[in-house]
């Protein structure tokens, strides 16, 4: 099946306490390119290899999270259908004029059932700096930091992820990859997948609402994940967990914190997913080695902090 | 160098040295004690409330969903973000139903 409707998650906006640490965590640390900086404070940035104008936004605030996590789909009149799908689905359409920020066409946004703000949009310029597409080499310039190739996914964390994913699945088209299952059969960890990628999103039962558990980027191998781990102690960066790997997906991965406290991961591997695959279930007493296959327990962190 | 601060922590009588210009839950961290909760270290997640009883400090940045403005002035205060300027008693503080809210 060719990815026709829902194609990737495009952009996520985060809130940052102070942009002068959050620009030398993102930029100089993780190794995103700034591409522009709004009149209203915020910057927004992408990764050498990614085509379209941006996918990381930070914006200044007074608490850390997540503001919206926007998925591109495949033309206008996908997002004209999806839109429709969603009214009648009894959901709350917000629709944001294209221009809200640079190079960002029209978007259609609503509040999933757990709280969060996802938004939906076709079309979006190139970057000036997109790869190349001619002879291409790998890149106009080598890449810094930790050499991230893509914003790849969120975790989210919220109450209702039951309604949530049935909104991705029913309505968005997304696919169940990987599920954690209560002995009574409650979903508690939900991995979708738009793509065949082994999650676009995935989301985490938690009292409360719109929480963010991390935002990842993806790096090209284990040995860039060892130099990724080599910066972290090197610039005294906070670390949660890593390099370890995930059981769920099998990506190799850290996880670590921005300087307002949003956790990031960098992660590799992990499997193909196409959507003829089975459901990959992991029951609650095997959640050690679903989330961290070779600690084979979870640390406390994992389960209670959140932005 | 200056004489490192002494931070006692009244719920479970820890007692851990902080030296100037250090940021509080990183000195208890680095010398290997558990008195106060870890999480994102940097002013974001809550994880570290602390209440101040008694000692001067700074304060860098820390999310006002887990510390308000009238919280600051009773002396509330992510570890994370407290560089003590004495010695400091502190007691870990209930974190406020507030950061459940979207």
């Amino acid at each position: 099946m060719a990815i026709s409707g829902v194609l990737r998650p495009g952009y996520v906006q985060l809130r940052v306490l102070d942009m002068k640490e959050a620009l030398q965590h993102y930029r100089d640390r993780i190794g995103l390119d700034v591409v522009a900086t709004g009149d209203d404070g915020r910057v927004y940035l992408k990764t050498y290899d990614e085509f379209d104008h941006h996918s990381i936004i930070l914006r200044p605030a007074d608490d850390a999270g997540m503001d919206y996590l926007g998925f591109k789909v495949a033309s206008e009149d996908v997002l004209d259908g999806f839109r429709d799908k969603l009214i009648r689905a009894g959901l709350e359409v917000i629709d944001v004029p294209a221009g809200e920020q640079p190079r960002l066409g029209r978007r259609v946004a609503f509040i999933a059932p757990t709280g969060h703000r996802i938004e939906l949009y076709a079309t979006i310029e190139r970057a000036d700096n997109s790869p190349m597409t001619t002879n291409p080499d790998l890149w106009h310039a080598e890449p810094r930091g930790m050499k991230p190739i893509r914003f790849d996914h969120c975790l989210i964390y919220g109450d209702d992820i039951d309604g949530a994913a049935e909104v991705f699945t029913d309505i968005l088209g997304f696919s169940l990859t990987e599920q954690v299952l209560t002995p009574d059969g409650t979903k508690v960890a939900i991995f979708l997948s738009c793509s065949t990628k082994a999650h676009d999103i995935a989301l985490v039962r938690f009292e409360g609402k719109n929480k963010l558990h991390h935002c990842s980027f993806l790096l090209e191998s284990w040995n860039d994940i060892g130099h990724a781990a080599d910066i972290m102690t090197r610039y005294n960066m906070s670390v949660d967990i890593g390099p370890t790997r995930h059981g769920i997906t099998r990506g190799q991965t850290i996880y670590f914190f921005d300087p307002s406290g949003n956790r990031n991961e960098v992660f590799c591997g992990g499997y193909a997913f196409y959507p003829d695959n089975p459901v990959r279930t992991w029951h609650t007493e095997e959640v050690g080695k679903a989330i961290f296959y070779y600690e084979r327990a979870l640390n406390d962190r994992f389960m209670t902090v959140v932005t | 160098m200056d004489r490192p601060f002494t931070i006692k922590v009244e719920n479970c009588g820890s007692e851990f040295r902080c030296p100037s210009g250090d940021r509080l839950l990183h000195a208890m961290e680095r010398q290997g004690r558990q008195a106060i909760p870890v999480g994102c270290r940097n002013g974001g997640c809550g994880a570290c409330l602390i209440q101040v009883t008694e000692g001067d400090y700074r304060t860098g940045p820390m999310s006002a969903r887990h510390v308000s403005a009238e919280g600051r002035q009773c002396g509330l205060a992510l570890a994370c973000r407290v560089y003590p300027q004495s010695d400091l008693t502190v007691r870990l503080a209930e974190r406020s139903s507030t950061d459940q809210t979207p």
